[in-house]
């Protein structure tokens, strides 16, 4: 029943997150990115099945762990997510601070260097 | 658990979980290239002050990884695909590498442009790039996507994906000029998204069905409810679309592709987007066909218009490698044009097609380098007159571009003919219609590069006789490292091209293995439990 409880969170981070990503500001969409990095794991975490406390330790002298026990491999598949998405948020929100320092923009509509605004006309000859 | 399961008799009653033998030595081979990779990569970066080394070693690993590869090919060639699963565990519960033959030849593919394009790097070396890691990172790319192709577990995949992203960022922006950082703004964050969905789809796939491995959801997969399974393949289709830049998701590639050294694009253009193809390939045509089936409406419109969009972009574009990178994205359009028709035909074209942009592409982007060097202009607008400075750039660059539109007799036409008999064989017109309106949009949008660049003598504008007075001649070490690397990367395409007959029976093979996983799922080595 947990899970029931849990899935309008997930659907709020990812609103709250695409809200974030869907704006023109770098700020604002690397706060979006983290923001749906957790709701994907929240995801993960109920997908799994949320059960009671029972730690998934196979007990003294049996062979499998209770029934009741926690599923373990959503967590190390969590651990697995939070660690490559922190590296890869570090990684853009230094890449957003140096693309703000070098082209003056936080606004993705200035950012036309790559994508010049006044894009020249196709050559005509041939 | 009652007490009772401690008897003797109730260890035969659980089924079995773990090897008690070691593993054998010839499974080692299926992680070789990947352990290489890592290794090498991680050794360089601990040796990044001893500039001398970094490129020799480099060379040498990459070496060794396509000698393994080779060997690794062969043996799948002979025998079917090959798995192993780590620490003993056995299938669904271990991680499983496994190698098909598709997986195998991708990543053949892959290292063999990686060693191309680190010989080209050498006539492009700038020592503060070197001294920011371009070796290990080259290393650490050529492993995320050799550990993508041949890995046999879905979350796997995703590690590797963010391990190939990780490393791609760092090349990006290697060099960190103005116009790197804009390109890869938007080339990260956009990715990133993507790889974000594809975990969104990975939670969703083990909440439904419990398992991970591919072979093991090959199996299980036909059980489940239909409807959820089609929004899983859904989502799967949206993430690796954005990472293959098919059509109405391709925003981020030519927005980025030619910002950075020629000779890092090349290696994008080869290898990122085709490791997105792949992993749909693998997903839609053999875990989850059902669901292919419902959403193949979507791929035959995805594929349409992504070969008719993609030639008219590159028509439109004067910057040379912006220009490509269009062509690129038409590529992507007959791998789905190939998803679209699920005959082993149809299939088998677009595992060719794949293998063929992998060599195509990147060479394409490194004779764009040498184009951009002899004419210090990265814009068509100020080239001209290269055929006069230099014939064997202007013939390679012709050679390319009729391969990517697919003209006889070179490597590119023989999988737009399997595309064409496949979607004759289906009935599919207009798929056919797309398919080969792609190679002629293409070929106009190619040759017309070719005529601005190579065919006229001067700038636009220019009077004709007044030729192009910026073109300068190749160094000798350009000459002998970035121009020998690209004539022979453009050999082995036009040999592959010639004499088609492995890349045709195993491309068969592969399609074979993709729709019916049999051998697959017995090399994995799942027990069917009843």
């Amino acid at each position: 029943m947990t899970e029931y409880l849990m899935a309008p969170f997930v659907g709020a981070f990812f609103t709250a997150a695409i809200y974030l990503i869907l704006s023109r500001s770098v700020i604002r969409m690397l706060l979006g990115i983290a923001v749906l990095g957790n709701g994907v794991n929240l995801l993960i975490f109920i997908m799994g099945r949320v059960s009671p406390e029972v730690p998934p330790i196979v007990p003294a002298g049996a062979l499998r762990p209770s029934e009741l026990a926690a599923n373990p491999l959503p967590q190390a598949l969590i651990l697995t997510a939070i660690v490559i998405g922190f590296a890869l948020f570090t990684f853009l929100l230094v890449l957003g601070y140096r693309a703000y320092q070098e082209l003056d923009a936080d606004d993705t509509d200035n950012m036309r260097l790559a994508e010049p605004k006044n894009a020249p006309r196709p050559p005509m000859s041939y | 658990m009652e007490t009772s399961h401690n008897g003797p008799d109730a260890v035969s009653e659980l089924p079995a979980a773990m090897l008690q033998t070691a593993t054998a030595a010839g499974d080692w081979r299926l992680i070789l290239p990947v352990v290489i990779a890592l290794m090498a990569g991680a050794l360089l970066l601990v040796l990044r002050h001893s500039r001398g080394s970094q490129s020799g070693f480099a060379i040498l690993a990459v070496v060794a990884i396509i000698v393994v590869e080779i060997d690794l090919f062969w043996k799948v060639l002979e025998t079917g695909p090959l798995a192993m699963t780590m620490g003993n565990w056995l299938p669904p519960f271990g991680i499983s590498f496994a190698a098909d033959l598709m997986g195998a030849g991708f990543a053949l593919a892959a290292s063999v442009v990686t060693l191309v394009v680190l010989v080209f790097f050498q006539a492009e070396i700038v020592p503060r790039e070197q001294r920011h890691g371009f070796y290990p990172l080259v290393l650490l790319l050529l492993a995320g996507v050799t550990g993508a192709f041949l890995t046999g577990d879905l979350f796997n995949l995703y590690v590797w994906f963010e391990v190939m992203l990780i490393a791609s960022f760092g090349l990006m922006i290697i060099g960190g000029r103005k116009i790197q950082l804009d390109g890869a703004v938007k080339y990260g964050f956009l990715n990133f998204l993507a790889t974000t969905f594809f975990l969104v789809g990975l939670g969703y796939l083990y909440g439904l069905l419990g398992t991970l491995n591919m072979a093991d959801i090959s199996l299980v997969a036909p059980e489940a409810d239909k409807r959820a399974m089609t929004g899983i393949a859904a989502l799967f289709l949206l993430a690796f679309g954005m990472k293959a830049a098919a059509f109405p998701v391709n925003a981020w590639l030519p927005a980025s592709y030619h910002t950075p050294d020629a000779a890092v694009s090349a290696l994008f253009a080869g290898l990122l987007t085709k490791v997105g193809v792949y992993a749909l390939l693998r997903i839609m045509i053999a875990l989850l066909p059902a669901s292919r089936d419902v959403l193949d409406p979507v791929l035959t419109a995805i594929a349409v218009s992504t070969l008719l969009v993609a030639p008219l972009g590159a028509l439109a574009q004067t910057n040379l490698r912006r220009a490509l990178g269009f062509i690129v994205i038409g590529g992507i359009g007959a791998v789905f044009a190939g998803m679209a028709l699920p005959t082993v035909v149809g299939v088998a074209g677009a595992i060719f097609y794949a293998f063929h942009s992998i060599l195509t592409m990147s060479a394409l982007y490194l004779v764009s380098g040498l184009v951009e060097r002899v004419t210090q202009a990265t814009d068509t607008r100020q080239m001209g007159g290269v055929y006069a400075a230099s014939s064997p750039i202007s013939i390679m660059f012709l050679i390319l571009i009729f391969g990517a539109a697919g003209l006889p007799p070179f490597l590119g036409f023989w999988p737009k003919l399997l595309l064409a008999q496949g979607a004759i064989e289906n009935a599919d017109w207009l798929l056919l219609f797309a398919v080969l309106a792609n190679s002629i949009l293409t070929s106009i949008a190619g040759t017309r590069l070719w005529a601005h660049i190579f065919w006229r003598q001067g700038r636009e504008g220019a009077r004709s006789e007044h030729k192009n007075d910026r073109l300068r001649s190749l160094t000798p070490l350009e000459k002998w490292a970035a121009q020998g690397s690209a004539i022979a990367l453009v050999g082995v395409i036009v040999l592959a091209g010639l004499f088609p007959n492995l890349v045709f029976t195993s491309a068969g093979i592969s399609a074979q293995d993709l729709i019916n996983t049999q051998r697959y799922v017995d090399a994995v080595g799942i027990e069917v439990t009843p």
